[in-house]
């Protein structure tokens, strides 16, 4: 909790999040290929590139799920290239799965509560049964009505839609308290009606959070994201404003011009 | 904190009274699911009425429950974290071993021979190897963990057959002398002493590992069992989690096995065998693991299909144990303790759609 940021620092829009010369090879192939990047604070970009670009490679090495080839990557200026998952939650950095990685066993209430009780230290407490810190476990409840999950909060979770359990997976990580919120397509395959939902829920976000968000869906992409890095092949293709991206016509080329054609 | 829940949203505070249900927070909810139900008061009853009801099988009924404290230490590791052992044996080994040799240095009289002193010191013998052996178990799949388990327990059962010197190698330890219980109660031909001794502490273990699920510690368990991915996502320290629930798991075996020596006054290489781990693993398996239940009914269940096929066809009895496990395996989840939940659930479920038109 301690790199969370304060209102003033925002203003100055400091790197949050930065990248050196990021490299992954899986074997033969080049996933992340030499990329250089910078997230400000307050961030609300996009990462958006055709499948097969590298964009969960990209995210997975921001988190610590997977560790680089070569390269650096620095939270606050401070080089976290070989900090562990936890570590790297710890200091503020929370994720969404493309796959979702949720307890099908337990319940959204108890799913949000376990990273409270991370977050506040009160996991370990191994004597006092669960719901006696009842502070938390309204918290989590609170959080779980603003995803609209509160008729859900005791089901079991493998039970849930597919779209409901896509709205859980992004309050796990907003139980965090994240400072860095890195969502890896949240929308996908999430119905029509629900989607709108989502980006509601991330544009109610503080503005000190810094938003990376992964989507195919330009429609959404142009919505919410100020700035936007295209990539392609492993490496950044181009980046720049919302603008910027829709008019260059590289990127209607390469990225835009598939997706018109694909929606054809 | 962050401002990120700065908004409480109308739909927290409003109470969800639309479904018309009484409004339950969400955190009594939680807490009920802690509270202690009228079936365990019913099966801690039958527990200390069998006293009476079988006066003659003291001796047995006590090795029933060791069997099932045994199994209710695997529950705490497979049930709850996940995490598949073919090797608990060793730590009950170990437990029995230690509780012997140091009531043996004792003598029968001198302190080391006090059984709840010889009950801490099983446990922390083998809580030690289980904290050792743990760093073991933290990496790989399944497959690598029950290699490592049964390759653990095979070392430690052939430590104790060859430290003839210390253990009195196959022929096991003997001069195995306990002093009285809290210096008043010794241990009788019967068994009486034994068994309430065994009860006592079998309970106590228990409501031990009933609090500990039932915490947020607990609850983290649950969850490196559904998905270590989001655990360590979440910033949990998975590793730590781990070896604390092995190390705890491995010294409630090994106070398991302390018992045994205690009460039958002897410690035997039978006691660290493979079959030990093995019978352990399946008893849980029969009972349902994840109800903290399954391993004492399964140990329950268990003796009595032994000694009713044993009666019958003694030389079978593995085949019948095959068979049932995996009728129980394929057809029901979670053994007899979710057979159990299972009835119940549809005689309720039966008897509310009678009330409600
Ligand atoms: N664990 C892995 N082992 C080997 N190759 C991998 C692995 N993970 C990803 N790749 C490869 O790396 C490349 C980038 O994959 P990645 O999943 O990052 O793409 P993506 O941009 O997220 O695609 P999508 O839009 O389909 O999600 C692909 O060619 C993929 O096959
Ligand atoms: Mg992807």
């Amino acid at each position: 909790m301690s790199f969370v940021q304060t209102a003033a620092a925002v203003e100055t829009a400091s790197p949050v999040l930065q990248t050196k010369a990021l490299c992954k090879a899986f074997g033969g192939i080049t996933a992340t290929d030499n990329v250089t990047f910078s997230l400000p604070a307050g961030a609300r970009h996009a990462l958006i590139g055709p499948n097969g670009a590298g964009k969960t490679t990209f995210v997975n090495q921001l988190s610590g799920v997977l560790l680089p080839t070569s390269g650096t990557i620095l939270l606050n200026g401070v080089d976290i290239t070989n900090w562990s998952v936890r570590a790297r939650s710890r200091a503020g950095i929370a994720r969404t799965f493309q796959i979702n990685q949720l307890y099908a066993d337990l319940t959204p209430l108890q799913s949000v509560l376990i990273a409270i009780n991370e977050r506040e230290n009160a996991a370990s407490s191994w004597f006092k049964p669960v719901g006696v810190r009842s502070d938390l476990v309204d918290e989590a409840a609170a959080l779980l009505a603003r995803l609209s999950l509160s008729d859900v909060i005791h089901a079991r979770v493998g039970s849930l839609a597919y779209g409901r359990q896509r709205l859980l997976e992004i309050a796990i990580a907003l139980a965090a308290k994240p400072q860095v919120l890195l969502l890896d397509e949240p929308a996908a395959g999430v119905p029509e009606g629900e989607r709108d939902q989502i980006l509601d829920v991330v544009a109610a976000l503080p503005a000190h959070v810094s938003l990376i968000l992964i989507e195919h869906d330009m429609d959404l992409v142009f919505r919410f994201a100020k700035t936007l890095s295209v990539l392609v092949n492993g490496a950044l293709f181009v980046e720049g404003t919302r603008d910027e991206i829709a008019n260059d016509p590289r990127v209607r080329q390469v990225y835009l011009g598939e997706e018109v054609i694909s929606n054809v | 904190m962050s401002a990120i829940d700065a908004k409480p949203p109308a739909e927290a505070a409003a109470p969800p009274a639309a479904s018309g249900a009484p409004a339950v927070s969400p955190a009594a909810r939680l807490l009920a699911g802690s509270r202690w139900r009228w079936y365990e008061f019913a099966f801690w009853g039958l527990a200390l009425g069998s006293y009476f009801v079988f006066p003659n099988k003291l001796m047995l009924i006590s090795e029933i429950l060791i069997l099932g404290l045994l199994a209710l230490s695997i529950d705490l590791t497979l049930g709850y974290a996940g995490l598949v052992t073919l090797g608990q044996g060793a730590f009950f080994g170990v437990g029995a071993y230690a509780a012997g040799l140091a009531a043996k240095y004792g003598a029968g009289a001198g302190p080391w021979s006090d059984p709840l002193l010889g009950l801490v010191i099983a446990a922390g013998a083998a809580g030690l190897v289980g904290f050792v052996t743990s760093f073991l178990v933290l990496r790989g799949s399944d497959l690598t963990r029950l290699m490592v388990t049964l390759g653990v327990a095979l070392i430690v059962e052939e430590i104790v057959t060859q430290a003839k010197s210390v253990t009195g190698g196959s022929d096991g330890l003997q001069g195995v002398m306990s002093s009285n219980v809290l210096g008043m109660w010794s241990f009788d031909l019967y068994g009486k002493t034994a068994f309430w001794y065994v009860l006592i502490v079998t309970f106590v273990c228990f409501w031990f590992c009933r609090r500990l699920v039932n915490s947020p510690f607990g609850l983290s368990l649950l969850a490196i069992k559904g998905n270590p991915l989001r655990a360590r996502a979440i910033g949990m320290p998975v590793n730590a989690r781990l070896v604390a629930i092995y190390t705890i798991s491995a010294a409630i075996a090994g106070l398991a096995g302390g018992l045994l020596t205690q009460t039958t006054q002897f410690a035997s290489p039978d006691m660290v065998a493979f079959h030990r781990s093995a019978d352990s693993l399946l008893i849980l398996i029969f009972g349902g693991s994840g109800h903290l239940y399954g391993g004492l009914i399964g140990a329950v269940a268990f003796r009595i299909m032994q000694d009713f096929i044993g009666n019958i066809t003694p030389q079978y009895w593995l085949f019948w144990v095959g068979l049932v496990l995996v009728l129980l395996v394929l057809f029901v989840r979670n053994g007899i303790v979710g057979l159990m939940a299972n009835g119940w659930r549809r005689l309720t479920q039966k008897s509310h759609e009678g009330k409600n038109p």
